[in-house]
């Protein structure tokens, strides 16, 4: 019976995994996958196991996601919002987490605005640690389930063009995709206004563009992101109209590509800044399986790591 | 290396095929009713050859077949030194008020047969749940649960190992007794 597991007790990000440990991950979301589509969408495997989803940062579909993966294993959950703790009576995160820790947390997934709070973390602490966003550094499990979608949608990513288009300046999911992208054997190119494009970039084995057009001429697969508005606190771009004009994506430009390239998008969306509604609801885009995928990839995650001997 | 010693060979392994199927068919007279479910990875193996069996018998009459993987219901799960890799479940039918055997290779512990029956909780509520195993190592089991038909019992030590070889993955069909653990 073949045995496997991670290299890794936390998914600190996507460039501390192996290519192994991405494809043992990807085979066992597509069980899960099989779970959740199933009447009864619920396995036993950590009915033992207890994981606090700690969110230092605010968000929606990432805690709902992980939330909703941790419940369909049988875990039990316990949620912790930083806006309405102790953290804002002073407390430092490691006494935080301690504190969480105390009552018998096996793991912890986080979310935190400083990047590399999570080594910080995993240093001193013995619970597996998931990074579910650390401030503009990395988002593995959002790196994860866009590349599954991709390699769902159009095969192996070996050769592949995948574009990124958008902020990648301020963006933890751009940084987690090119690292995941890499991994896998594809060609990956960032599309975005210079101000928004990191300076040593290329040094990651990207390519640089400029014109949204030439972009996707050359891609299989945009990966759109979202104009962070809440992370900029000078003025990179001179209006959300002129970046809807220049770098937003409508059905026209992509007609006039003369091919059927994927769009995904890791949400929220701004419909009319980045994608014009038409592109978002089109046949081309999979930005609802993405939305599947990252509960059934957040399992394997979990499943993979609480399996793992320490 | 311990080449094993046979205790099925070839010839007697068609045979004793055979006669699972004609006692599955004995107590199965209601066909429609009826569903194989082979356990992953190794009792895929004899579901698929015992569905083959029924199907020439049957000369075509349809009974449901699927494949159960209990890798996510294992109880040992967390205390194994390294988790084992999930395989695939097919089941594209509910086993509400079906008679459902579960088919493997071997029936030792009881522990997979016993993660098998809460999977398929999941897949409805069965009339009847029944085992079925090339192999029964009877006095080893940790669960109060029995095999409805057996290929052949095997009385061994706990630190025996009996393998059952597949034509359609290892070449040719035998059951090996080895003193010891083997790949």
């Amino acid at each position: 019976m073949s045995q496997s597991q991670l290299s890794t007790k936390h998914l600190l990000g996507i460039k501390y995994i192996t290519k192994e440990d991405i494809e043992l991950i990807f085979k066992t979301a597509i069980e899960f996958k099989d779970v959740i589509n199933r009447p009864i969408k619920k396995v036993p495997s950590l009915r033992d196991v207890t994981v606090a989803n700690v969110f230092f940062e605010n968000s929606t579909r990432t805690r709902i996601s992980f939330e909703l993966a941790e419940r369909r294993l049988s875990a039990d959950v316990v949620n912790f919002a930083a806006s309405s703790s102790s953290v804002s009576k002073g407390e430092t995160l490691l006494d935080t987490v301690n504190n969480i820790l105390a009552m018998k947390v096996d793991m912890v997934v986080m979310r935190h605005p400083a990047p590399g709070a999570h080594h910080f973390l995993s240093k001193h602490i013995d619970a597996n640690i998931i990074n579910a966003g650390d401030g503009t550094h990395e988002h593995p499990t959002q790196a994860l389930l866009d590349a599954f979608s991709i390699q769902e949608k159009i095969g192996s990513l070996v050769g592949k063009n995948i574009v990124i288009v958008g902020d990648i300046l301020h963006s933890r999911v751009a940084l987690s995709n090119i690292f995941c992208l890499k991994k896998l054997g594809a060609n990956v190119m960032v599309c975005g206004p210079a101000t928004l494009i990191p300076k040593h970039i290329k040094s990651l084995g990207v390519e640089v563009e400029h014109n949204i057009k030439k972009a996707l001429e050359w891609c299989d697969v945009a990966n759109v992101l979202r104009i962070q508005l809440e992370r900029q606190d000078i003025k990179y771009i001179p209006s959300l109209r002129e970046y809807a004009i220049y770098f937003g994506i409508n059905k026209q430009l992509l007609e006039s590509i003369n091919k059927d390239i994927v769009i995904m998008h890791p949400g929220p969306i701004n419909r009319g800044v980045e994608l014009t509604s038409d592109v978002a609801d089109s046949h081309q885009s999979i930005i609802l399986d993405q939305v599947e995928n990252g509960v059934a990839i957040r399992m394997a995650v979990l499943y993979l790591l609480a399996g793992r001997r320490n | 290396m311990d080449q094993g010693k046979i205790i099925v060979s070839q010839e007697r392994f068609q045979l004793t095929l055979m006669r699972l199927c004609h006692q599955i068919l004995e107590n199965h007279i209601d066909l429609e009713n009826l569903c194989l479910i082979g356990i992953q990875e190794r009792g895929v193996f004899l579901a698929e050859r015992l569905t083959d069996e029924l199907t020439k018998m049957l000369k075509g009459q349809p009974f449901h077949y699927g494949v159960l993987d209990i890798t996510f219901y294992r109880d040992d799960f967390r205390r194994r030194d390294v988790p084992i890799r999930a395989s695939a479940t097919h089941i594209d039918f509910l086993v509400e008020n079906k008679d459902v055997i579960l088919v493997d290779d071997v029936l030792y512990t009881g522990r997979t047969v016993h993660a098998a029956m809460a999977a398929l909780q999941d897949f409805g509520r069965p009339r009847k749940i029944e085992m079925l195993c090339m192999v029964d190592r009877r006095f080893n089991r940790h669960f109060p649960i029995k095999a409805d038909y057996h290929g052949i019992a095997v009385d061994a030590l706990d630190d025996a190992y009996v393998k059952v070889n597949w034509k359609q993955k290892h070449g040719e069909d035998q059951v090996l007794l080895f003193a010891g653990k083997v790949d």
